[in-house]
């Protein structure tokens, strides 16, 4: 190992504690296993459905294997497998470190979190493709399952907070009130989402206890939630942690954390009506729900803005450290996604918008760019610290993947922005005679290009976290690439120039 | 860290754990209820209009297949009110033609055409070769094929069971209709056979052998459903005034 390589990153967190604290790290390493693998599980799902669309004959003319029961199966393997694994792996790592004490409950819990955590997704899944759904998108496991997840979800909350409860710092960090207020508020949502009656305590089936607009209401105060607290907020606290440790720089400000924290939790909560705009929900509900939307581009902004700016004295690192490039390419895509998503909550714009491609695309901007991204970059790091090898196998390998990861969600959204206001724009189109130029299936017919592009970006996603999990394979085993490594001192060519 | 001499600091929250917790319990609180609790309370917020009716016990074990085959995920049941979705689908939708769907099918996305008023629009036999091979009559779908429902009978030993239940939720079928639950699912399959009780119970609803097959199978009670999408309110009765919120 030359000493070239050694300053190619990696090397980071590996400090440890000077006292006596012994963090627990096994269960964390288990999280880690299992967000790459529902990970790639669930890429490898998307892009199937996503090849469904460009060629229906992938329908396979069976029950299970329908685009209906297997979008659930990604939805579910994308957000709540891998981001879930990667909340818990990372969450349950990082608030040791910042309150210097090991995890409240010890390894037991957090492994008996692990087992039943990852046994309710198998069980989740597989009932998807038997049928079994509450027919409500990201909530759709049944009642048995969702009191499963409840009991699940509260242990992890006693972890956690139990973990900064008798923490040895004197303050609590500011990653954990974004966990913090993650837990907490998935719980509320969770638990308000699903109050259901079942048709017999012995089987699956279940009816929700309000009906029409008011399920409509309720659902959308989750679903746009599970958005912002589960795919936000966490991964916000992913963010003010991992961010800083890498770039060796402390957060940008702290008072703009405060700002953004409080403004963040507060708005989001209101914007759910925004799913819901022109239809049945009245109009008072519709224009809360967007005046509060466009108020969160503020505090989403101030979010990125602090953690964009933490690079600030350390922007060389981009160009060395291809795992700090993910994480800081994580937020800009995530401001991205927040100016976005207010823009296409204005009802107007929302008008061309619901119901086409362009909300798919939005997700995936988020979902892909944002939440995948800051993933990526946070496993990077962790799995050297957690395997105890003093680098990553290969740092050519991470921009790679990085380069590969990015092309493909940019074909995905250009092909998503493009075949939604299409298709938005051919549903709404007159002829000279005043009337509609296109039948529905016409617009069908339009999509499917834009279909095959976005499949096509989909197996570069997947392609790239293969790449990863070659590359984390090798690292664990405790190999180390030769290569090039990255080059810290500018070029000679340029200091010659000048 | 520099401290405020004076007055509040944020200081506190972060020293005290309980206090972060009871501050975002209610921060992240709030938005819900005022959005939420007076969709219950302001009476208008249900249209006032008369046809609507709890599905039959057929219709209510098709949308019960509705849900399994996810098929919400490419349907929206929601017209909006813009010229264009008028005429393409029909009278915008009102919450009150919902009001017994648990949970609510608006959808979110419209992979395929929206079904808020599927019901009608297309002959039954229509709907059954539709399902069974979809590009057989559109060749431009690109809807998975559900031909493997068009023979598999219909569990339906316990629909009495179905109806107590959606009962409990507020759903108001009564006990003639909880009694006769069975035997409406057969009732509504055998378009020769005595209709006078279930159309009673259920106006409007579509009685045919929907798949020509001796048993009730999945589909038939599937294409129940969808042929009494949006048929139960009589648009000619109402001025646009009438149904406002």
């Amino acid at each position: 190992m030359t000493s070239a390589t050694l300053t190619s990153g990696a090397t980071l967190g590996s400090q440890r504690v000077s006292e006596d604290v012994r963090y627990h790290e096994d269960a964390i390493r288990l999280f880690v296993i299992a967000a790459v693998f529902w990970g790639v599980v669930g890429f490898l799902a998307g892009t199937f459905i996503a090849l469904q669309l460009a060629f229906p004959a992938l329908n396979l003319g069976l029950e299970w294997t329908s685009f209906g029961r297997l979008r659930p199966v990604h939805t579910s393997a994308v957000i709540f497998a891998f981001g879930g694994n990667v909340l818990l792996a990372t969450s349950l790592y990082s608030v040791q470190r910042t309150c210097r004490q090991h995890l409240f409950g010890g390894e037991g819990l957090a492994k008996f979190i692990f087992w039943n955590y990852n046994v309710f997704i198998v069980l989740a899944a597989l009932s998807y493709v038997m049928g079994f759904t509450q027919g409500k998108e990201y909530a759709e496991p049944e009642w048995i399952l969702d009191l499963y997840l409840t009991v699940v979800w509260v242990l992890y909350a006693v972890q956690f907070i139990g973990t900064v409860m008798t923490r040895r710092e004197s303050h609590i960090y500011v990653a954990n009130w974004f966990f913090m207020a993650f837990i907490l508020t998935v719980a509320i949502l969770h638990i308000g989402n699903n109050v259901n009656v079942p048709v017999s305590l012995f089987g699956m089936k279940s009816y929700t206890y309000v009906s029409g607009v008011q399920s409509a209401m309720v659902q959308w105060w989750y679903g746009h939630n599970a958005v912002g607290f589960f795919l936000t907020a966490g991964f916000l606290g992913i963010m003010y942690y991992f961010v800083p440790k890498r770039a060796e720089r402390p957060v940008y400000s702290y008072r703009l954390s405060i700002v953004h924290f409080w403004t963040l939790i507060f708005l989001y909560i209101w914007a759910g009506p925004h799913h819901l705009h022109y239809t049945s929900l009245p109009d008072w509900a519709q224009t809360l729900g967007m005046t509060f939307s466009v108020m969160l581009w503020m505090p989403s902004w101030g979010g990125m803005i602090n953690g964009i700016m933490t690079l600030s004295g350390a922007w060389d690192k981009l160009r060395t450290d291809p795992v700090l490039r993910f994480l800081v390419t994580s937020v800009a895509f995530y401001g991205m996604s927040t100016f976005e998503g207010p823009l296409m909550s204005v009802k107007p714009v929302n008008a061309l918008s619901h119901y086409t491609d362009w909300t798919v695309g939005h997700v995936h901007s988020g979902a892909l760019g944002w939440v995948a991204f800051v993933s990526f970059g946070a496993i990077y790091y962790l799995v050297p610290v957690l395997w105890k090898r003093s680098q990553l196998y290969s740092m050519r390998l991470v921009s790679y993947h990085f380069w590969t990861a990015t092309i493909g969600i940019v074909l995905y959204i250009t092909a998503m922005w493009v075949s939604g206001i299409m298709q938005g724009l051919m549903w709404r189109a007159y002829d000279n005679l005043g009337f509609l130029q296109y039948s529905f299936v016409e617009t069908v017919a339009a999509m499917h290009p834009f279909y095959v592009i976005r499949a096509m970006g989909g197996v570069l996603f997947v392609t790239g976290a293969l790449i990863m999990v070659y590359n984390l394979w090798r690292t664990a085993k405790g190999d180390v690439r030769i290569e090039k490594p990255y080059v810290t001192t500018p070029h000679k060519a340029t200091v010659g120039a000048a | 860290m520099a401290q405020d001499k004076k007055g509040f600091s944020h200081d506190l929250i972060e020293r005290n754990t309980l206090l972060l917790i009871v501050l975002v319990l209610i921060t992240v609180s709030i938005g819900g209820l005022v959005q939420i609790v007076p969709l219950f309370t302001i009476e208008s917020t249900i249209e006032k209009v008369e046809g609507v009716r709890p599905y039959s016990p057929l219709e209510l074990a098709g949308q019960n297949i509705y849900f399994r085959e996810g098929c919400y995920n490419c349907h929206s049941q929601q017209i909006r009110p813009f010229r264009d979705e008028v005429e393409r689908y029909g009278h915008y939708s009102l919450a009150a033609e919902s009001m017994y769907d648990h949970p609510f099918q608006w959808g979110s996305k419209r992979t395929g055409p929206d079904l808020a008023r599927v019901g009608g629009k297309y002959s039954n036999d229509w709907q059954v070769a539709h399902l069974v091979n979809p590009r057989a009559v559109v060749p431009e779908s690109i809807m998975p094929t559900y031909g493997w429902m068009k023979d598999r009978p219909l569990s339906y030993g316990d629909i009495a069971d179905h109806l107590k239940t959606l009962k409990i939720v507020g759903v108001p079928y009564t006990d003639e209709q909880i009694a006769n639950a069975k035997a409406d699912v057969e009732a509504q399959k055998n378009p020769d056979g005595d209709t006078a009780g279930l159309m009673k119970r259920y106006p409007k609803a579509v009685v045919a052998n929907f798949t020509g097959n001796k048993t009730v199978t999945e589909m038939d009670a599937l294409v129940a459903y969808l042929q009494v999408l949006g048929t139960m309110v009589d648009f000619t009765k109402y001025q646009s005034k009438q149904l406002q919120q």
